[in-house]
């Protein structure tokens, strides 16, 4: 087995055992910690695939925000040592019948279908590329999505703190 | 490093995949808010790796199936946050984050 195969096996075995455990974990702190885990997984897939940019965001906004967002509703909304109700059989067994099933559905599409993967010579994954394009209003520029997100990430900012602030008495 | 010879995007896919139902059946079993906060977060991020990895595979000379990631990374954020703010409120409301009490919209 070669270098990549080797570390791409690695990091698949930990993404499916950490997000099973996260999954299935009674205690709901370590449930969070075992998600990190699987999200720095993700990023180490990431930079694999050559996109260095997106492996470091998926680093600072998932592993840096997300997670210690969950962490800290957490600590605010239950007892540290109190331990999850164990799932019910009937919603188990759904849960169980309805992944299967799927997975089996997906499994075979995807091995079935024939990919031509393509040999054309790849872009380049540096910044300069990714910002031109990102803030670029030409033909393959992303100037429109990249100002709706912004609109967007402010009208959430806005939204949760008006949800969360306490009511005026 | 040339990945294609090395690893078939079918692998990808298909871990895509599996962690995708993991996280549809955090979303099942659990009555608790929160996690069903995080299977959604694992069902965004197996999304992300599809198109991360038809990014790379397939068009590796455009970089739609990147910012798509990011797009996606971007929204999650902003559901967490909001996600989050009204999970404080709820417990606030009802002192508990279990999606078996909290009904009283229900009926």
């Amino acid at each position: 087995m070669s270098g990549p195969k080797i570390i791409f096996f690695i990091l698949a075995a930990a993404i499916l055992v950490f997000s099973v455990m996260s999954i299935f974990s009674r205690r709901i702190l370590r449930a969070a910690i075992y998600l990190l885990f699987v999200l720095v997984s993700m990023a180490g897939l990431y930079y694999m695939m050559n996109f260095q940019f997106l492996a470091a965001v998926q680093l600072i906004l998932y592993a840096g925000g997300i997670v210690v967002l969950i962490i800290f509703s957490i600590l605010l909304t239950s007892q540290i040592n109190s331990t999850l109700d164990p799932p019910r059989k009937s919603h188990l067994l759904l849960g169980a019948v309805t992944s299967v099933l799927g997975l089996i559905l997906g499994a075979t599409t995807i091995l079935k279908y024939s990919f031509q993967a393509s040999a054309s010579a790849p872009i380049g994954t540096d910044m300069r590329t990714i910002g031109r394009h990102l803030l670029g209003t030409g033909a393959e520029g992303y100037a429109l999505p990249f100002e709706v997100i912004t609109v967007l990430l402010l009208a959430a900012l806005v939204g949760s703190i008006l949800i969360a602030r306490k009511p005026k008495v | 490093m040339n990945l294609q010879s090395e690893i078939p995007l079918e692998y990808m896919i298909v871990l895509s995949t599996a962690v995708f139902f993991i996280g549809l059946v955090g979303v099942v079993i659990r009555r608790n808010l929160i996690t069903m906060l995080m299977g959604i977060e694992l069902m965004l991020n197996a999304v992300n790796i599809n198109f991360v990895a038809f990014n790379h595979y397939l068009f590796p000379h455009r970089l739609e199936g990147h910012f798509f990631a990011l797009i996606v990374m971007a929204i999650a954020a902003a559901e967490a946050a909001v996600a989050i703010a009204l999970i404080i409120n709820i417990y606030r409301k009802f002192s508990t984050v279990s999606v078996d009490d909290v009904d009283e919209l229900k009926y």
